[in-house]
């Protein structure tokens, strides 16, 4: 039986638009605009879509990094015991932090360049209770091995690695409280094709080892295919799109993630498929279109995609729950 | 072979170094191909592989600390051949050449575009130097040029600056600057890099339409050898600064028969394949280019590897348009029969 590790309601963050002499809002950036997700222990969850519509908001907000607006997020630890994130004091939220973490998607930037590796790894052990110098560089060089770089390794800066290997160095600081779910931000994005196929492949072997969760952000959709249980597309702060990795490439529901994976470029002459090429950009999300968010670009948008917001509802392909929101499935719907 | 007529530039056995610190950098370390008229070539390869400089210096961009050490770029303009490795990087032939013949579009549009001016002003700058339009015919130009590119309401856009423009519009107008002389040859150095996959196919459909209409020659520098599948007529794939393999789409894509591009197409997980496909990274990393490996430079990262990869291994031609520089080819071409 699957569980939920964390269940998502309606999230929202709204970011003020200030402007003029006394920085007075005039208007919300809605950069995720009400979310409701379910990521169950064990598996790899993928968050798709294109730069603004809200992904990497949504991975923050769930670690509290950026504050939902509203909304609710519930962890439920191992016995089944809920709590509720959003509503914590800071303090309270110490423990929480321990079991959520996140690999940002830049590794140049989020190491700190004047401490070493160690210095800069050591903190939230010590923040955690491990006292002994000796049994905090134990850990981190046991995890520097597991990711296979060398234990010597951790008495350097970080100008002295690569891309590939600092994106390591990020796994291990994510990895080093023992945690249950780790956001990764683009955590690929950033490096050449022969890295990114090492660090994907370490990845899903210290999955089964410590038996992690992932909730896997990117743009890419072929990276997505590969790695992920699930798939949510994103457009616009909403989810549009939620079902099984291969029911998103063999049976797509909605016309925009049709769009997306007819867009993706592949290496390989005899899959070479007709590009839907969608006009335009994607919309501000400070002042989103009316009715569905994605009919200005839509090739099939009717009458009805102007005027009424699609909710995402639940349909069956293949026997496994999908869920779409879009006015034109023919399919029948799920209670 | 092919028709000489058709070939609009041939580079040959070029070297550029770059000199730091008492050190010197064989960024690009004798490399030679053709681009045909209307026919795009792809330059593959990680990066720090050298394809960047290879096309600073087709368009002498280079910066001052490096220098073409050897090798040849001949243009074909009209029926004369020019040789551009020969002309001043300033001077006034370049100068005609570089943006008129042969544009370029950046990886960065962001950063390629100057704040301070408009686009319209920017795009138009090209055509002030290059043709004898009068003021009122380069503004109509301009505005048609943005219209081809699919910018809406170009009258008015014409005007703006660079920062009300979204990313891929930026790069829109980017290629229309690059295209508002005709050029013979357009270099575009990972155009859709910095850009969504949808703008990406709207880019993409943009620079087909460009090569059909205009018999452009396109060399398209990316790290994606799913751009490739998409686009190239004809691949160079590059590795510390030599082409270690080229050909032929086909050839390249169907029949890898260099380790290096083997590994470069099993390295990434290709859509529709499932999540069941196996990839396999390739082990270490790029090597330090002032501390390169002797011989093969692929050698110390290769499954392959033998004793005779110490010495750096020649261009072998397989078959008309196949070469590779490998010792081992055969073994990996044997499958293909």
């Amino acid at each position: 039986m699957k569980k939920e590790i964390l269940k998502l309601r309606g999230v929202k963050v709204h970011f003020p638009v200030q402007a003029g002499v006394f920085n007075r809002i005039v208007g919300h950036v809605l950069a995720v605009d009400g979310v409701d997700l379910d990521i169950f222990r064990g598996e790899v969850l993928g968050l798709a879509g294109e730069s603004g519509c809200g992904k990497t908001t949504l991975g923050k907000a769930i670690l509290r990094l950026v504050e939902p607006t509203d909304g609710e997020v519930k962890y439920i630890s191992q016995d089944d015991n809920e709590t509720e994130l959003t509503s914590l004091e800071k303090k309270d939220m110490d423990p929480f932090r321990k079991k959520l973490q996140i690999v940002f998607q830049d590794p140049h930037s989020s190491l700190n360049p004047s401490f070493t590796i160690f210095g800069s790894l050591q903190d939230p052990l010590k923040k955690f209770g491990i006292k002994s110098k000796e049994e905090r560089r134990k850990i981190i060089g046991d995890l520097l091995e597991a990711v296979n770089m060398r234990r010597e390794y951790m008495d350097r800066y970080p100008h002295e690695f690569s891309g590939g290997q600092r994106q390591r160095i990020g796994i291990v600081r994510a990895l080093c409280l023992e945690p249950e779910l780790i956001v990764c931000d683009e955590a690929v994005s950033a490096l050449d094709v022969s890295i990114q196929a090492q660090v994907l492949k370490l990845l899903m072997q210290l999955k089964k080892e410590k038996n992690l969760t992932y909730l896997f952000i990117t743009h890419d959709l072929s990276v997505t295919e590969y790695l992920c249980d699930r798939i949510a597309v994103m457009y616009l702060g909403r989810i549009v799109e939620l079902c099984d990795s291969e029911d998103l490439y063999n049976n797509t529901l909605h016309p925009y993630s049709e769009a997306l994976i007819s867009a993706i470029p592949v290496a390989d002459l005899d899959k070479q498929t007709k590009r839907i090429v969608l006009e335009g950009d994607v919309p501000s999300p400070v002042n989103p279109p009316k009715g569905c968010p994605f009919h200005p670009r839509c090739p099939k948008a009717t009458d009805i995609c102007k005027t009424e917001v699609p909710t995402l509802k639940k349909y069956s392909t293949n026997g496994n729950e999908h869920y779409a929101s879009c006015h034109l499935i023919d399919l029948p719907e799920i209670s | 072979m092919e028709d000489k007529n058709n070939i609009a530039l041939s580079v040959r056995d070029l070297k550029t170094f770059f000199y730091t610190n008492n050190r010197c950098n064989k960024a690009v370390n004798g490399v030679s191909f053709d681009v045909e008229k209307g026919k795009t070539l792809c330059i593959v390869g990680e990066s720090g592989c050298g394809k960047s400089v290879t096309a600073a210096t087709i368009m002498q961009l280079l910066p001052t600390l490096s220098r073409i050490e050897e090798g040849e770029i001949k243009f074909q303009k009209d029926d004369k051949i020019i040789n551009i490795e020969k002309l001043e990087k300033n001077g006034k032939e370049m100068r005609e050449i570089r943006g008129s013949d042969i544009a370029m579009i950046f990886q960065d549009p962001m950063t390629a575009l100057n704040p301070v001016y408009t686009v319209g002003f920017q795009i138009s700058e090209n055509l002030k130097y290059h043709t004898n339009l009068n003021k009122k015919e380069i503004r109509e130009k301009c505005i048609s040029l943005l219209n081809d590119m699919g910018i809406p309401l170009p009258e008015k856009r014409i005007d703006e600056y660079p920062h009300s423009y979204s990313g891929g519009m930026r790069q829109r107008a980017m290629i229309a600057m690059a295209m508002a002389c005709n050029p013979k040859i357009l270099i575009a150095d990972e155009p859709t890099t910095a850009l969504d996959v949808t703008i990406q196919a709207q880019i993409f459909e943009l620079m087909d339409k460009l090569k059909k209409e205009n018999d452009t020659a396109i060399i398209l520098i990316t790290h994606d050898m799913g751009v490739v599948a998409e686009l190239a007529d004809n691949v160079a794939v590059m590795y510390m600064g030599n082409i270690v393999e080229a050909g032929t789409a086909d050839d390249v894509l169907r029949r890898p028969t260099h380790p290096y591009t083997k590994a470069l197409l099993e390295s990434v997980p290709v859509l529709g394949r499932g999540k069941n496909q196996d990839i396999n990274p390739i082990k270490g990393s790029t090597p330090d280019p002032y501390n390169r490996p002797i011989g093969c430079q692929f050698a110390p990262r290769c499954n392959w590897q033998t004793e005779s990869c110490d010495v750096m291994p020649e261009i072998t031609q397989i078959n008309e348009t196949h070469q590779v520089r490998c010792h081992k080819y055969e073994q990996f071409f044997e499958k293909y029969k």
